[in-house]
């Protein structure tokens, strides 16, 4: 038995315990329908008997019947692209922001501040037409190009940075260590916490992102997941339910085992990138 | 500045994060203004100043004041009864339930699954005659009904997808809130015979305010910027009765390529996220005074 830990009365534990699982079912209904559809026949898809054989056929026909392997390479390199940018450029811009004061920083903050209201999710028609303008309008760069400089990176790393103390600082300073090596040898390590918080945000944000990408491509060589699934379950399946969902499950497979895998840290993440 | 006596440097680390950001951010938000007020170009027709015409056109559109009304309704409908579950989904996991790994993983998991991918099993759940909720329905030998073919249920139906899947990480936002309070609190509460129900409310809930506010502030951005689902699910329909702003700026921008007037409704958008902002930095002034 779990020791009681409140200290008010336990009278209503039992019905509190109830409810809290009758919920928890409830929230894990409509994923236990689509684990239940998808692993079994199509004829199975809505009936419920113990007797149902078990597949896996209708991923393997998912699976053929469009070229996700070729989504889930550009969605992986999208993230990835995408994490990158954001790291290098947000690192930089935290430190300069965090360990220097120039004219004109507060203003340069407030800037960085607006795309936290102002993002770029909601520039659609604008965002386009430069895309068309670049002449990188269906390409994976596209999809990522609006994300690379990412407030809310530089926001998280620079509360992050100003929290190192500045003895260290100057210690490192005394020593003959350039701006380079100080920020890549006190501040970044002493901020990793933080760099795998905002890295797992980052990563299932983008994995997720649909609209823009759904805007910016139109060919299989630069469509993430996400956008593949949805060509993929409105063009005429014959709506063939036990396949899609299938397909769905499949889609977000790797993002529902890491966090399954890493639970703590997903949670933690989202978190501390959440309290700032 | 004596360590580093060059102030070239911090502009040479701002610049490239810097060009991106206006490069994507402060040039299309101030563009997008600029060209509501002109015509859209269509083939060799090039764009001409309008002044205010389509503003006058979205004042004279019953499309854009139907997504604008259901998008408020959507933000009504969703985030108190999200806010509400997340506090009892928080308090619960808090309080070392039977289980209470699993309660977290059920409430959270919806959190981590794309938008899109979660549309879609909706969409099969709601699916007349076959779908799950029919079945539960008919069991209980209520009428069939089609929830997202009907105008008057639609929103509604949309409304629960949302609600499903933001309680779970509003939760976390709570939970870690919840362990900042010191259980002193508690035990002195109860010594003074005070019920649970009241150190809920004379307790817990005011020192959850600023976690609220916090909430509240990110719910109502994701009620104005996620439409995601309405794509899988609706497409706006029936008859518009399921649009929202952002969905309704898609399709004049991507379905009718009417980019002027597409536009003219960003910019009433962007007015929205605004008055959003001006609130959140009156509201977090308060709140740092508070500390």
């Amino acid at each position: 038995m779990i020791a009681p830990t409140s200290p008010f009365a336990e009278r209503h534990r039992m019905l509190e315990t109830v409810s809290a699982w009758v919920l928890a079912l409830l929230w894990l209904l409509p994923l236990l329908y689509a684990l239940w559809t998808a692993f079994h026949p199509a004829a199975f898809a809505t009936r419920f008997t113990l007797d149902a054989p078990p597949t896996l056929q209708n991923f393997v026909n998912a699976w053929q019947a469009a070229p996700f392997p070729r989504y889930f390479l550009n969605t992986f390199l999208l993230v990835t692209m995408i994490l990158a940018a954001q790291l290098v450029l947000a690192t930089l811009a935290a430190y300069a922001f965090a360990r220097f004061t120039f004219r004109g920083s507060n203003v340069m903050f407030m800037l960085v501040l607006l795309q936290l209201m102002v993002m770029p999710d909601i520039l659609i028609v604008e965002n386009y037409q430069t895309m068309n303008l670049l002449g990188l309008r269906d390409t994976i760069l596209s999809i990522g190009l609006p994300y690379f400089a990412s407030a809310f990176g530089i926001f998280l790393l620079r509360q992050t940075f100003k929290t190192v103390p500045r003895e260290l600082d100057e210690a490192a300073t005394v020593e003959g260590a350039s701006a380079w090596q100080i920020l890549m040898q006190v501040y970044v390590p002493l901020a990793r916490p933080i760099y795998i918080a905002f890295g797992l945000v980052s990563v299932s944000t983008h994995w997720n992102n649909f609209l823009w990408p759904l805007i910016v491509t139109n060919s299989v060589e630069s469509r993430p997941l996400t956008v593949g699934l949805q060509v993929f379950s409105s063009t005429d399946q014959g709506v063939d339910w036990s396949i899609i969902t299938a397909a769905t499950l499949m889609t977000s497979a790797p993002l529902l085992l890491a966090f399954l895998l890493f639970q703590r840290q997903f949670v933690q993440s989202f978190m501390r990138a959440g309290i700032r | 500045m004596k360590r580093l006596p060059s102030s070239v440097l911090p502009w040479l680390l701002l610049s490239p994060a810097m060009v991106l950001l206006i490069a994507f951010t402060h040039y299309p938000a101030l563009a997008t203004l600029w060209h509501s007020f002109f015509s859209t170009p269509k083939g060799a027709r090039p764009a001409v100043f309008v002044g205010l015409e389509n503003y006058r056109l979205m004042v004279d559109d019953p499309v854009f004041w139907q997504a604008l009304c259901n998008n408020l309704w959507f933000a009504l409908g969703t985030i108190p009864l999200a806010i509400a579950l997340a506090i009892l989904m928080a308090l619960w996991v808090n309080e070392k339930l039977a289980g209470r790994g699993v309660l977290r993983l059920a409430y959270f998991t919806p959190t981590v699954l794309p938008m899109i991918a979660v549309a879609n099993i909706w969409l099969f759940f709601y699916t007349p005659q076959y779908g799950l909720l029919e079945q539960i329905t008919g069991a209980l030998g209520l009428p069939s009904h089609n929830w997202l073919g009907n105008p008057q249920t639609v929103l509604g139906a949309l409304m629960v997808v949302a609600v499903w899947k933001e309680a779970g990480f509003f939760m976390i936002f709570y939970l870690a809130a919840l362990q900042q309070i010191s259980p002193v609190l508690a035990e002195a509460a109860a010594l003074e015979g005070a019920s649970r129900w009241q150190y809920f409310w004379r307790v817990q809930f005011p020192l959850l305010m600023p976690t609220t506010l916090f909430v509240l502030i990110n719910a109502l951005i994701n009620a104005f910027r996620l439409v995601d689902h309405i794509v899988v699910m609706t497409k706006g329909g029936p008859d518009n009765a399921s649009s929202l702003l952002l969905y309704y700026i898609y399709e004049v921008g991507f379905a009718f390529w009417d980019s002027s007037y597409a536009a003219a409704l960003t910019v009433v958008l962007l007015a929205l996220l605004g008055l959003i902002a001006l609130v959140k930095f009156r509201v977090l002034d308060r709140r740092t005074h508070y500390q």
